[in-house]
């Protein structure tokens, strides 16, 4: 099933002509209303006449995570906040959380987006959806929640966790599509077979995963665990939150929403736009957005766009699986973290060495993360208490930052290897 | 009366506390008392040696997590409420017991005692009259 068949299966040409028009509208539209992007357009001796077209693109600036933090918390806004009805912010960033503003249209879109999605999944009013994203800041609850609503479904606003709770009400209600993390969809399955419940006593057909990055193995899994059909969708909230992207039932690639948010690849090294199928950098350009629209805004996330029609009948593009990342942020249980959140907790807490190391793991389908530091010599107790009280004081510092519980390790000095270079401060064992 | 105590942190690992004994028999310090704390990740290696100062110094060059800790060491009878008699006096006074570690020899047994505050410990034994050991006495143990 297509939601917006005239949009997701147009000609490409047409697409084209869209996202033109689009695009010159854009980039007048931030020129005149986001300082920032006046700014940066003036240094690289641009105006919105040189936009004639998307192939124009190439000419514009690129935006970065680190502009959205400098710009803390609504600098990059293009309207008042009188126009502003909903405030997002990205999961677990040091103090500052990237903050997204959206008006009551960019909230209507997204919600457009996610019913392209729910659609695509084979979902409509007759069915019953159990929302196990989290709601709140983070995009993804409430997100599908909208999406769901508006295709006319049953909506069950679990948010995460609770796994009891979540198996009684899936049974109960009859869930038939749950919404949730790919690895707490496995966690539930596990749930699910304890329970002692047999499967033939739930509905469920469907599962729509994402938030964090999964493979064909653990779909595989999650498939046959929970014998229902799992489908990836992408988002960030930056660009709208989860609906930027989905899979069809051929499940050949994320299709993206490209009539609102443009996507390129460029080498992340060049900035280079690459060829068609070829892999680099995934960039988005809003092309509909009215709160906070970016241009060029760089994902860091690796892929590869292809622009064949799709056995669906859709033409929008479909990316690759998302190969990895060209910086150091870790997913952990659908939560960003970058290993400097956890360097800036140990440089403010004097009782450490500014040393760690962080391993990263996959136990039981729920991500760990253990962090190895050492305590310098002054601080060092002869009573146990002493000690364990230390790593209760980075323990819960770290959980306040990352809003993640992170297993600390006391270890010895000079255990954590000195380097002059770039430390290896981050393992990860997961099998991505 | 003062006894200096190494306490030293050590990760669970084989072997951490072979090195460490084999490093002070090298430096030909002798161990007189010796006690383990531990919980999941790590214990805290608590000793009275022959050289205290000299111990530090040769643990402290080979990056051991060593620090000095004031203790005080008595003797009491090997006799049923001898030791509680004294940990009587103790409480009575206010003085909190962080850990302690003993062993009974023949007739009588050492005991030592990290207390929350070894300045009133002193006193009251002092004054009860409970046999403190010289830490001297404890080195050549």
């Amino acid at each position: 099933m297509i939601w917006n068949e005239s949009i997701e299966c147009m000609d490409r040409e047409g697409l084209r002509k869209i996202q033109s028009i689009r695009l010159k509208k854009m980039v007048e539209y931030v020129y005149h209303n986001t300082p920032f992007y006046r700014k940066k357009m003036q240094e690289l001796g641009l105006t919105p006449d040189d936009i004639n077209g998307i192939e124009d693109i190439t000419k514009l600036p690129f935006t970065t995570k680190t502009d959205l933090r400098d710009n803390y918390p609504f600098g990059l806004c293009a309207v008042p906040m009188s126009q502003i009805v909903r405030i997002h912010g990205s999961s677990g960033t040091t103090g500052k959380p990237t903050v997204v503003g959206y008006t009551r249209k960019d909230l209507s879109l997204w919600t457009e987006c996610l019913s392209r999605c729910f659609t695509a999944y084979g979902a409509d009013n007759r069915d019953i959806f159990q929302i196990a994203y989290g709601y709140g800041l983070f995009t993804g609850g409430l997100g599908a929640h909208y999406g769901a609503e508006n295709i006319g479904a049953s909506v069950i606003p679990m948010s995460s966790g609770n796994t009891s709770k979540q198996i009684q009400l899936m049974h109960d209600f009859g869930t038939t599509v749950l919404c949730c993390t790919p690895s707490y969809a496995l966690f539930i399955a596990d749930a699910i077979k304890d329970s002692g419940i047999p499967r033939e006593d739930f509905k469920l057909k469907a599962g729509v995963f994402g938030a964090e990055p999964w493979t064909e193995n653990m779909r595989k899994e999650i498939e046959e665990k929970l014998a229902i059909k799992a489908y990836d969708i992408y988002g960030l909230s930056e660009i709208s939150g989860p609906g930027v992207g989905f899979e069809c039932e051929h499940q050949n690639g994320t299709h993206l929403n490209e009539d609102h948010f443009f996507p390129e690849i460029v080498d992340p090294h060049t900035l280079q736009p690459v060829e068609p199928g070829q892999q680099g950098e995934l960039v988005f350009t809003h092309l509909t957005k009215e709160g906070m629209p970016l241009l060029r805004y760089r994902t860091k996330d690796l892929t590869a766009l292809h622009y064949e029609k799709c056995e669906c009948g859709r033409t929008l593009v479909r990316m690759e699986r998302i190969l990895g990342r060209s910086d150091d942020m870790l997913i952990i249980r659908g939560v960003n973290v970058f290993p400097t959140q956890i360097e800036s907790v140990i440089l403010e807490l004097p009782e450490f060495e500014p040393h760690y190391l962080l391993t990263v793991d996959r136990v039981n389908n729920t991500d760990t993360m253990e962090l190895k530091v050492e305590v310098r010599p002054e601080f060092y107790s002869d009573e146990i208490n002493k000690m364990l009280a230390l790593k209760k004081k980075i323990s819960s510092r770290l959980q306040s930052v990352l809003g993640l519980g992170v297993e600390v390790k006391l270890v010895e000095p000079r255990s954590i290897e000195r380097s002059v270079g770039k430390a290896k401060r981050v393992i990860d064992n997961r099998k991505m | 009366m003062i006894t200096k105590q190494l306490s030293i942190f050590l990760e669970n690992k084989f072997g951490r506390l072979t090195e460490v004994t084999e490093l002070l028999a090298k430096e030909g310090i002798n161990l007189s008392a010796l006690c383990i704390a531990e919980n999941a990740d790590f214990g805290i290696l608590r000793s009275i040696v022959s050289d205290p100062d000299r111990a530090y110094k040769v643990l402290k060059e080979n990056h051991f997590a060593v620090n000095i800790t004031d203790v005080v060491g008595i003797n009491c009878p090997n006799v049923p409420g001898a030791l509680a008699k004294v940990l009587n006096y103790l409480s009575e006074a206010g003085v909190f017991i962080e850990y302690m570690y003993s062993f009974a020899n023949n007739d009588s047994a050492n005991v030592i005692i990290r207390p929350s505050d070894l300045e009133t410990c002193i006193k009251v034994l002092t004054e009860k009259k409970v046999e403190l050991l010289a830490a001297s006495d404890l080195y050549r143990l």
